[in-house]
């Protein structure tokens, strides 16, 4: 058994940065606007796994640890935002909140 | 360990495409976690077994138990009845089992064939990586800590009620 090509790996987290693009860009629904965000982080972090499997270094990995901290400091923001704004306006959709008040 | 590699891609691409298009929440929420275990499965073939271990801790295990909770806590009344007699019926988990049943016979296949994790990776293990963050990249743990207390006042700020005398429903 041979290794596995890491260009590939950078091939497939580009594959799933699109997804995630996409379904930030096509969803209305605020819920699976934040699953796509994480999608993209995840791809991100894919990104710099397979770059550092690629010269056997570590740094791809510790990257890899700081976009997981950024995440999770993103996602429970994000999920208190959701709620607020479902308590305020009843709905999930982001084109509810899409005038300011000033 | 390329026909591990490329098989978990595809159940990664197809439950990731399965996440953009679902109506569901939970449904979403379930071909996630699908896609995030076959992440996990590419970084161990990459040679990243810690990092594996920690996409399937924090990532599938943390993270997505607050989506969990979120969901839980906006479905209301009768719906959430509904929503549990649709989450039960075979259409709901069908797609997500098989597709964790392709990972689990690959991993059945590395666990088999002994050598782990192929010919010619180069294995960076959870001890090098060590060495490099609490080295090098100290100041990033710094600021990572800094990140982590700003989200976590920023959650309970913004999760908190703002009527009084209502039960607060904060995410942290």
């Amino acid at each position: 058994m041979t290794a596995v090509n890491p260009d590939h790996g950078l091939i497939l987290a580009a594959v799933l940065f699109a997804l995630g693009l996409i379904g930030v860009m096509a969803r209305r629904n605020i819920i699976f606007i934040l699953l796509s965000i994480e999608v993209m982080l995840n791809a991100a972090g894919l990104a710099f796994v397979a770059a550092g499997a690629k010269w056997g270094r570590a740094d791809g990995q510790v990257m890899f640890i700081f976009i997981l901290t950024m995440a999770a400091a993103e996602v429970s923001v994000g999920l208190a935002l959701l709620l607020q704004m479902y308590h305020k306006l009843k709905t999930l959709d982001a084109d509810a909140a899409s005038s300011m008040r000033g | 360990m390329n026909v591990v590699f490329y098989m978990s891609s595809f159940v990664a691409v197809i439950a990731t495409i399965m996440v953009i298009t679902r109506a569901n929440a939970v449904h979403a929420l379930l071909y996630f976690i699908v896609s995030l275990l076959s992440v996990a499965l590419i970084f161990f073939v990459l040679g990243a077994p810690f990092i594996a271990a920690l996409e399937v801790i924090i990532y599938a295990g943390a993270i997505m138990v607050l989506f969990v909770f979120v969901i839980m806590l906006l479905n209301i009344g009768s719906e959430a009845a509904e929503e549990e007699k649709r989450l039960m019926s075979p259409q709901a988990w069908t797609g997500p089992v098989i597709l964790v049943a392709v990972l689990l016979g690959e991993l059945i296949y590395v666990l088999a064939s002994g050598d782990i994790p192929g010919a010619g990776t180069v294995v960076v293990g959870p001890k090098q990586v060590g060495i490099t963050l609490l080295g090098q990249y100290v100041i990033g743990i710094e600021l990572a800590s800094m990140l982590l207390l700003s989200g976590l006042v920023g959650a309970y700020h913004l999760g908190r009620r703002r009527r009084s005398g209502e039960r607060r429903k904060g995410v942290s």
